[in-house]
């Protein structure tokens, strides 16, 4: 197996994912065999392919830069578990 | 501390905030100081179901930077994922570039003790910005603003060139210097508009390897850079001759305490697994972009200075001084244009006294109430010996308080016009000569000194308004007989 079940414990940290302790060698093997998959891609010769950034075959169109949005803080705040003086209110967070 | 065995290692990071009128993957205000949240939209707050759009003038601004310090254009540029957990920034990522930056290789000259030292720039690339988090009286709460969250940012990486702290605050002078310039960047550091990080590292001199770098964050004055980095130094010398080593980490600096202090215990949160964003597509630049972009391209600052060297004969100084900005450089140039006077007299008034008055009331030069045909006009009347400069300080200051009124009115109106009938000068010399026969002798016994006393005595009796060189020639031809 390409991973440890610490290796998915750390991703699941990473992305705050709760994963039950039960679940952790299935998880293991799922995404183990996903990269199994992958390795095997990477014995195809890809010399001179373009890395893909995007599955459409497009490019990026602009937008001008205008000012379109207005003001809707009372709506989105109603959704808010909790807000102060127009501020959205967090645990606190600091370094 | 034996500071001469080692050598100091700086690269920069420097986050510049692009003025565009809307944020860079939406059509919310970037305007500062409005009410918190008033301009944060669904894609700001990261709603679901919502799509960022790219805004053209973000990019064109990143293309212009690119060109002035004459780096690469990527043809086609990607956005990524950089993923992280933080309030300020509700989608749980940021939106940056990666692999494929819009701005590659490139350069920027700095000058320190007169001698000019190339930094290399690594690559710029456009991100957005995050949010504000309050820490204060919010009952052990944390209140965060969006207001900031996806305004434009161009990251400007540099290389790990500079040797000092003096060389690092060098450069970022420049490029602040440089973003104004291109009026790509309002340059507001009180408002983090710009904002910068620093890598420091210590090396023993001669040691190929760079030493384990230390992070500085967000220093956001160049006063406050020299110190935070030259503190850092000290810091990092003094641990590794005491036997210990540096760790790399991110610190941040206490100005009050002039010191720096870790910021992350773990170094676990810079695993920010990036990957291109599927919700934008790559950014493609042709040449018809590129060179649409190159035709309207002003003048660069170091072509200007050049210019100015050459064709007006300035001295090295005047010409940074006045190709600083662009508008202080349109100034000068009215000036001369204008008056026609010579362009050493209009630059010396520009960094002298225009540059003073400045300073003093805290304007810029697109404030002064003096203008450039007013200035023109006053260096007008120094030049024809209408005035001296010394009455011209006068009126200048007049002029600085009264910004309706022109040289010619106060000079009237004061009767400062300078005094060219020799007959009236001669009539004071004579009565001076008469009142001072000891002096005279002196002078003529030889004692040269004694000639500045006569100058002063009659400027004086005329109350500066004789035209000194006049003077002079009088005062010689009348003494020798």
């Amino acid at each position: 197996m390409l991973l440890t079940t610490e290796d998915v414990k750390k991703m699941a940290y990473l992305a705050r994912l709760g994963i039950e302790t039960n679940d952790l060698d299935s998880y293991t093997k799922d995404l183990s065999g996903m990269l199994d998959l992958m390795t095997r891609m990477n014995e195809l010769d890809t010399e001179g392919v373009q890395p893909m950034a995007h599955p459409l075959d497009q490019t990026q169109r602009l937008r001008v830069d205008v000012v379109t949005e207005v003001n809707q803080r009372e709506h989105f705040q109603v959704i808010a578990p909790q807000v102060e003086e127009g501020l959205y209110l967090v645990p606190k967070v600091i370094e | 501390m034996h500071t001469n065995q080692w050598e100091v290692v700086i690269g920069l990071e420097i986050h510049t905030q692009l003025a565009t009128k809307s944020k860079i993957f939406s059509g919310a205000s970037t305007e500062y100081g409005a009410e918190p949240n008033t301009q944060a939209c669904a894609v700001d707050l990261g709603f679901p179901g919502v799509l960022p759009v790219l805004n053209k003038e973000a990019v064109h601004k990143a293309v212009i930077f690119g060109m002035a310090i004459e780096a690469q254009i990527a043809p086609y540029s990607v956005f990524a994922r950089k993923n992280y957990f933080y309030p300020d920034l509700p989608k749980g990522y940021q939106i940056s570039q990666m692999d494929l930056p819009i701005v590659g290789v490139g350069h920027l000259d700095i000058e320190v003790d007169g001698e000019t030292k190339r930094i290399g720039i690594t690559r710029a690339h456009l991100e957005e910005d995050a949010g504000k988090s309050l820490h204060e009286n919010f009952h052990g709460l944390s209140g965060i603003d969006l207001n900031r969250a996806g305004t434009p940012l161009l990251e400007i990486v540099s290389e790990p060139d500079m040797r000092s702290a003096k060389e690092a605050v060098a450069y970022m002078r420049k490029l602040h210097e440089l973003v104004r310039y291109l009026e790509i960047c309002d340059g507001n550091m009180q408002e983090g508009s710009f904002r910068c990080d620093a890598n420091v590292s210590v090396r023993p001199k001669g040691q190929q390897a760079f030493g384990i770098r230390a992070e500085i964050k967000n220093i956001n004055s160049f006063k406050f850079v020299e110190k935070a980095i030259n503190h850092e130094i000290e810091r990092q010398i003094e641990l590794i001759e005491s036997g210990g080593s540096v760790v790399q980490e991110t610190r941040l600096y206490d100005s009050v305490k002039d010191e720096t202090r870790s910021m992350r215990s773990k170094e676990e949160a810079n695993d920010y697994r990036y990957f291109p964003d599927p919700d934008l597509l790559p950014v493609e630049i042709d040449e018809a972009f590129k060179a649409q972009v190159k035709a309207a391209l002003p003048e660069l600052p170091e072509a200007k200075k050049q210019r100015f060297k050459t064709y007006y004969q300035l001295d090295n100084e005047s010409a940074s001084m006045l190709t600083s900005s662009r508008a202080l450089a349109d100034y000068f140039e009215a000036v001369v244009k204008t008056s026609a006077c010579e362009a050493k007299l209009c630059a010396n008034w520009i960094t002298g006294d225009l540059s003073a008055a400045l300073n003093k009331a805290d304007l810029d030069i697109s404030e002064s109430p003096v203008k450039a045909t007013q200035l023109a006009d006053l260096l007008v009347r120094i030049s024809d010996n209408t005035i001296s400069g010394k009455i011209a300080k006068k009126v200048f200051d007049t002029l600085w308080q009264q910004p309706n009124s022109s040289a010619d009115d106060i000079i009237d109106a004061e009767g400062l016009k300078q005094i060219t009938d020799t007959g009236a000068i001669e009539a004071i010399i004579d009565k001076i000569i008469a009142a001072n026969l000891g002096q005279v002798e002196q002078y003529l016994s030889g004692k040269d000194k004694v000639f500045g006393f006569f100058v002063g005595q009659v400027m004086k009796e005329m109350q500066g308004k004789a035209n000194p060189a006049e003077v002079n020639k009088m005062l010689l031809a009348k003494l020798k007989n």
